[in-house]
C-alpha cells in the first residue's frame, strides 16, 4: 500500500520536505513507517519517544494500522500559543 | 492599504481598534487558524456575545491575548514563525471546547491561532469564552490556552540575535489524562 506522509517543524528540516509517500507492506501501523523514515533519515531517531501521529487529520496512536492512501502526519512536540 | 469608503472606513475604525483596514465579518467561526492578524473582537463576537443576541445566556465574557514577547529564556527575540497542520489545528480547538463543555456545562469557547511570521507584539493566539457566570468563564479561559499549549499541531520557529531554534513542548496526546488534569488545575488554581 501507498501512504502520504506529512511531516512539520524540525521533521520537516531533518527530511526536507513536508510531504512524502512511501510503500508500506499491508497491516503496517504508523510506527512501522515511522521506523522506515527514521533507518533513512538518522536524526528523527531522536524524536522516536517525543514524536506523535495524526492519521488523515485525526489523532492516531503509533500503533495504528495503515490503510492504503492514507495521510500519515508526524508531530513533533508541539509549541502553539 | 488603502480602504475603499470613508463609511467602511468608520465602521472598521469601530470595530478593529487601530486597523483601519480591519472589515469586520457578519458572523466569525469559532476556531480558526490563519495568516491574517487576529483580533480580540473576532473572537469575542464568536461566542455570540456583545452583539446583543436577545438568545444570550451569557453573563461574562472572557478573553485572553498571547502575544509575541521580546525576551525569551534570556534571548532578545527578532521574530517568530508559526507553523501548523491546519485541519486538526482547528479538530484540536473543537476538541479543547467540548472537554471544557464537560467541566464547565455552559461555557462557549472560541480559539483564534496565527501562523506564519509574527512580529514582536502582535498577537499568536486569541481566546474567549463566555459563560452565565465569570468564575466559569475566567477558568474556561485559562484551560483553553494551556490545552493549546499542549495538543494542538502547532510550532514556532524562533528567530533570534545570533540564530533560530523551533520551540518544542508538550508531546500532543489529546488522551493524557496527567496533562488534561493539569490543565484543570492551573485553571482552577
Amino acid at each position: 500500500m501507498r501512504v502520504t506522509v506529512r511531516l512539520f517543524a524540525r521533521l520537516r528540516d531533518i527530511t526536507g520536505a513536508g510531504e512524502l509517500t512511501r510503500e508500506l507492506p499491508d497491516g503496517a501501523t504508523a510506527r512501522v513507517l515511522w521506523d522506515l523514515l527514521a533507518s533513512e533519515y538518522a536524526e528523527l531517531d531522536t524524536y522516536r519517544d517525543a514524536v506523535s501521529a495524526a492519521v488523515n487529520a485525526e489523532y492516531a496512536k503509533m500503533s495504528r494500522r495503515l490503510a492504503d492512501g492514507d495521510e500519515v502526519a508526524f508531530l513533533p512536540p508541539v509549541s502553539g500559543g | 492599504m488603502p480602504c475603499r469608503s470613508a463609511a467602511a472606513r468608520v465602521r472598521s475604525t469601530i470595530s478593529g481598534g487601530n486597523d483601519p483596514c480591519y472589515t469586520p465579518k457578519m458572523s466569525v467561526s469559532r476556531f480558526v487558524v490563519t495568516s491574517r492578524p487576529l483580533h480580540l473582537d473576532d473572537v469575542v463576537r464568536a461566542v455570540g456575545e456583545g452583539g446583543g443576541a436577545p438568545e444570550t445566556t451569557a453573563g461574562a465574557v472572557t478573553s485572553f491575548l498571547g502575544l509575541v514577547r521580546r525576551q525569551n529564556l534570556g534571548k532578545r527575540v527578532l521574530r517568530l514563525e508559526y507553523e501548523s497542520y491546519e485541519p486538526l489545528a482547528v479538530k484540536a480547538f473543537e476538541r479543547i471546547a467540548a472537554e471544557a463543555l464537560e467541566r464547565w456545562p455552559e461555557v462557549r469557547l472560541a480559539v483564534h491561532h496565527r501562523l506564519g511570521t509574527l512580529e514582536v507584539g502582535e498577537a499568536s493566539v486569541a481566546i474567549a469564552a463566555a459563560s452565565p457566570h465569570r468564575a466559569e468563564a475566567f477558568s474556561a479561559c485559562r484551560y483553553a490556552i494551556e490545552r493549546v499549549k499542549q495538543i494542538a499541531p502547532i510550532w514556532k520557529h524562533e528567530f533570534f540575535e545570533g540564530g533560530h531554534v523551533w520551540i518544542e513542548g508538550a508531546l500532543a496526546d489529546p488522551d493524557d489524562s496527567a496533562a488534561r488534569e493539569d490543565a484543570y488545575r492551573r485553571a482552577c488554581a
